[in-house]
């Protein structure tokens, strides 16, 4: 989670990511935002993010993402 | 059959009526073959694309979900009797079944779509290089290819795009296949938005597509009020600023300098107020009939920056790209490798950025050619993007300004609306003019200009238009200002609707005499097409 919060931490430095739940419905991550945040993800956690992870519930909370990570980590 | 047409409200009017005395339960069965019916009478010719592309897409949806399920249900039986190794070669398999299924789809109903609409494209292009190489090499004559003579059918782009859209999401696993095909058909074909969209998600659009609709008097007013400020933006504002718009685009040797600025306003006025206002139709209709389609706008011109704007502006057709292109092409594998590639070479800052810069290229040009097959479209598209990387790239140098001189009130906001209106307007010239050197000539007209007392001399009543409408077309402008404004509070229709009785007839009642007597029709007068029906 903190490998995590550092990528979100270096992207956004202005927003507070422990407590923000509305990343995407608030417009507060756009796409190029999403598909930075995938590149730096897919390489820090050896993963790949596809095309159809990408829905609101899946990046609108710092947690949501984790969760999303841990569970491509397990199918991997 | 326009939906601005005598007939189009008869066959509305008659289907409004009916849609309510047939039983709940049958009236998707209805709209189905009121869709079909509206998609006959502009042409029967065309019934066999549609049917096509509903066709192919349903079975492969069905193909498609039928091998994920045997999947699932295959690797929960041998829960635990699966080595990692087999369960990823089993998984692979299956992958590869449903890439075959969706690609063959995707493959077919885009070609079709690149035929109709793009091989005269192509044979102009082709033309163009088979004269470019017969001057350069001196033979004369050189061989040129004849056109085709290719109709393209109704709403061709929106429900290919509609289809797809469902098929990726089944592929995905994000929807469900629908299994019955009639309502499939309905889906596919839904007339209100065959015309000019909004492109739905069938995850949306099922959820009331299909619901048994009781009368409800509520939304039968607020959808029949809906569609009548729908004919307001298109018949006082859009089709009478068309007039003016033609005389200027239309002749581009005459109309040079500060004309080019009167053109360029009034096309970014006539096109926002028959795009919307036919959105307006489109979404009344629905409300009218109980269904809820999403929002296409979000008072684009209230945007501060040409990103907002295109979060804004024609929404369905942005996030469809957004979805279905921009994020598959920038997190597919070579996009990644590509982007470890970049960045090792060419440094963090320059080289994360490139492969946003290249998706964002794709997604730029595909939207450009979606809108027609000329270079005028494609030009604007990567007109679009050129001004959309470049604030990108700019953007902590803009926050350091802001943050430097304090830029953030609302003097400083009305600039940076005015502005993006501007950008967008310019952006916009390149695809009314016949051409995109002629684009390019005339924005060399407007910077030389000297002719800037047309602006109040009486030239502009030269164009078509009378001082009444001028008149018509200021206060029709003040009102959809004044209109959006008051949308920043919500619904204005729902705020009416909150009045009493006598205030909602005299606005609504207004507003219908204000569109039967100022609206841009009669005898001799034929209401124009609505400009994203041709797109």
């Amino acid at each position: 989670m903190e490998e995590l919060m550092e990528i979100l931490q270096d992207l956004h430095p202005d927003v507070d990511f422990e407590t923000e739940e509305h990343l995407v419905d608030d417009k507060i991550l756009d796409s190029f935002d999403i598909v930075s945040l995938i590149a730096e993800i897919n390489e820090n956690f050896d993963i790949a993010v596809t095309a159809k992870d990408i829905l609101p519930e899946n990046f609108n909370s710092a947690r949501a993402l984790y969760a999303l990570i841990q569970r491509l980590e397990e199918e991997a | 059959m326009l939906f601005t047409s005598y007939e189009f409200l008869g066959f509305l009017a008659v289907l409004v009526v009916l849609y309510y005395l047939v039983p709940k339960r049958c009236r998707w069965m209805f709209l189905l073959g009121a869709s079909y019916l509206f998609y006959a009478l502009a042409g029967t010719e065309y019934l066999a694309y549609i049917l096509f592309t509903t066709v192919t897409v349903y079975y492969a949806a069905l193909r498609i979900e039928r091998n994920a399920d045997r999947q699932t249900a295959y690797l929960k039986e041998h829960k635990g009797k699966l080595t990692k190794e087999e369960k990823k070669a089993y998984k692979d398999r299956q992958k590869s079944v449903r890439l075959r299924w969706i690609l063959a789809a995707l493959l077919l109903n885009l070609g079709i779509l690149a035929v109709v609409k793009y091989t005269n494209f192509a044979i102009a292009n082709l033309n163009g290089i088979l004269h470019a190489f017969g001057e350069a090499f001196g033979k004369g004559e050189s061989r040129q290819f004849s056109f085709l003579d290719l109709a393209l059918p109704m709403g061709i782009s929106f429900y290919t795009f509609q289809a797809l859209g469902y098929l990726i999401d089944v592929y995905r696993g994000t929807v469900r296949a629908q299994r019955n095909f009639f309502r499939f058909a309905l889906f596919v074909s839904f007339f209100p938005q065959l015309v000019q969209g909004p492109i739905s998600r069938f995850g949306d659009l099922s959820q009331t597509l299909y619901a048994e609709h009781a009368f409800d008097k509520r939304q039968v007013s607020l959808g029949l009020q809906r569609i009548l400020w729908g004919y307001f933006k298109k018949l006082v504002i859009a089709d009478r600023m068309l007039v003016g718009v033609n005389a200027v685009i239309g002749d581009p040797e005459a109309f040079q300098g500060a004309w080019v600025l009167v053109g360029m306003f009034f096309y970014a006025l006539e096109l926002y107020a028959d795009f919307t206002g036919g959105i307006d139709i489109t979404i009344g209709i629905a409300q009218t009939l109980g269904i809820t389609l999403q929002e296409n706008f979000e008072r684009p011109f209230f945007s501060k920056s040409l990103k907002e704007y295109w979060r804004r502006w024609h929404i369905t057709m942005g996030t469809w790209f957004r979805d279905y292109i921009f994020y598959p092409i920038s997190v597919c594998g070579f996009m990644q490798k590509f982007n470890k590639f970049s960045r090792r070479r060419l440094g963090e800052a320059v080289g994360k950025r490139l492969p946003v810069y290249l998706s964002s290229f794709v997604v730029w040009f595909a939207t450009g050619i979606w809108h027609g097959a000329s270079w005028n479209f494609i030009v604007w598209g990567l007109g679009n993007w050129a001004v959309l990387m470049v604030s990108e790239t700019l953007e902590p140098l803009y926050d350091r300004f802001h943050q430097r001189f304090g830029a953030g009130g609302t003097g400083y906001r009305i600039f940076e609306v005015l502005r993006t209106f501007l950008l967008v307007s310019a952006l916009r010239t390149f695809d009314c003019y016949r051409s995109v050197p002629v684009t390019f000539r005339m924005f060399g007209t407007l910077f030389r200009a000297r002719n800037w007392n047309i602006l109040w001399d009486g030239s502009l009543l030269g164009l078509g238009l009378s001082p009444l409408d001028y008149g018509i077309l200021a206060a029709g402008t003040l009102l959809l200002l004044a209109v959006s404004l008051l949308q920043r509070r919500g619904s204005v229709r729902e705020r009416i609707f909150a009045k009493p009785y006598p205030v909602r007839f005299i606005l609504w009642y207004g507003l219908f005499l204000t569109v039967l007597l100022t609206g841009a029709y009669g005898v001799g007068y034929d209401a124009s097409q609505f400009i994203y029906n041709q797109f």
